[in-house]
């Protein structure tokens, strides 16, 4: 029951934006413009500042992922259809699972696309060990989708939404970014120093399983009027 | 409480009128000199701080699951002073750092954990004060997991770096300097539980003026 809600708000989520594809170009637009934004002021006679690709990289993720947080819940906004979700006979966790796996998987094609442009753009060599940037991406995108997945749902009634969500957010989430900053400059480092990503990537697992289970925990009491 | 609240009030006042004689008593620290006196306010406001986030977190958690709204009027209370007292370390950090490090800010492991748990309460009182109807919820989520975000914030930041004084010159000093910095924590918690006691019962008495209204109309 649990699982097949999830995924069943998830393939909703889906059939909504492959048709629209509305939040995953306007999410990648604004990454995009994000990263030349940041090369501006990054980018010394031609060349960067150490470190400041894995910046970007991050910095981008977080703001394009405040932005694809407020569309995504906007659109149940319109016609109520949150409320119709949460009246739904269904564990009210297995909603908030579903809509965090949508999210997860929309920062995920927005990163597929940062990527390699922040790469290209800066010559920075992210691949170098796949598996650890791979981690990095993953445990760094759920952490910060498992916090601003129930934020947004919590602010779809409020007024001022717009405006709290990153009031709420990004405070809460600095540990995620600067996991996520220092372990990718880890990697890019000239000799790939392989023990402090995987320390980082441990403390950012460790960020996702406590805040998941507090969401998982709070989501209901959140989510009742 | 409300029995005790005036001669707790008065103790709390004579125990601030008498600190800074017991800090000027106190031995001068070898490098530092004078400036690191700061030091017998400067911790005390940073304990003070981290109680009242624990009590807001705590509450917000018994307001949320519990549904009792006088939780909610304390944890409102506890954030409101946990951002006090984080105001009054980050006006004595700098001041003690610009003598002794010769910068107002460093980017050290411990200030900037302590900007981040202040930012997060100042997020807390927003939502409080913006969010409009339903936003004691939101704020209570924000309180839990600001709460929850704190061991998360000091790992993080500690790796990230760290030049302030490690807290364990704490349990090692001396006592000509202990006794003095023991004494301006109790009077700063007395001061943090007085406050707390004040703010809540005036959130308490709102609460009552508002039922009253509504009964009116």
């Amino acid at each position: 029951m649990f699982r097949r809600v999830a995924l069943l708000v998830l393939r909703k989520d889906v059939a909504i934006e492959v048709k629209s594809l509305e939040v995953v170009s306007t999410t990648l637009f604004f990454a995009v413009s994000c990263v030349l934004v940041f090369a501006f002021a990054l980018v010394r006679d031609g060349s960067v500042v150490v470190d400041a690709a894995a910046g970007i990289l991050w910095i981008a993720i977080a703001f394009s992922g405040t932005l694809a947080l407020g569309r995504t819940f906007e659109r149940e906004r319109y016609a109520e259809t949150l409320r119709a979700l949460l009246l739904a006979p269904a564990p009210r966790a297995a909603i908030y699972v579903g809509k965090l796996l949508g999210i997860v998987l929309l920062l995920g094609v927005a990163e597929l696309m940062l990527v390699p442009l922040v790469s290209l753009l800066f010559s920075t060599p992210f691949f170098a060990r796949p598996l650890l940037f791979v981690g990095l991406l993953l445990t760094g995108t759920v952490g910060f989708a498992a916090v601003g997945t129930l934020f947004a749902a919590m602010l779809v009634r409020s007024r001022t939404r717009d405006i709290m969500l990153p009031i709420l957010l990004y405070p809460i989430t600095v540990p995620v970014i600067i996991a996520g900053v220092r372990g990718t400059a880890a990697l890019l480092a000239e000799t790939p120093d392989e023990p402090a990503a995987l320390m980082w990537i441990a403390l950012l697992a460790s960020f996702d399983v406590v805040f998941v289970t507090l969401a998982l925990w709070t989501f209901e009491p959140l989510m009742t009027e | 409480m409300r029995k005790a609240f005036t001669p707790l009030t008065i103790l709390a006042a004579a125990m601030f009128a008498y600190a800074p004689i017991m800090i000027a008593r106190a031995p001068y620290e070898s490098t530092m000199g004078l400036v690191q006196k700061i030091f017998y306010f400067h911790v005390p406001s940073w304990f003070a701080m981290f109680t009242a986030v624990f009590v807001c977190g705590i509450q917000s958690a018994i307001f949320l699951f519990k549904r009792r709204p006088s939780a909610d009027r304390l944890a409102f209370a506890a954030g409101e002073i946990a951002v006090l007292f984080g105001f009054m370390g980050l006006v004595t950090g700098p001041l003690w750092g610009r003598k002794s490090w010769g910068v107002w800010w460093q980017w050290d492991a411990r200030l900037t954990m302590a900007l981040l748990v202040q930012l997060t309460f100042i997020g807390y009182l927003l939502v409080r004060k913006y969010g409009g109807p339903g936003s004691d919820k939101l704020a209570a989520a924000m309180a839990i997991f600001g709460m929850f975000n704190v061991p998360f914030v000091y790992m993080s930041v500690n790796i990230w770096r760290t030049i302030h004084p490690p807290t364990t010159v704490i349990p090692k000093l001396p006592a000509a300097m202990g006794v003095p910095f023991w004494f301006c924590v109790a009077a700063f918690m007395l001061l943090c539980l007085l406050l707390l006691t004040m703010r809540a019962q005036l959130e308490h008495r709102r609460a009552a003026l508002d039922a009253l209204y509504l009964e009116q109309e």
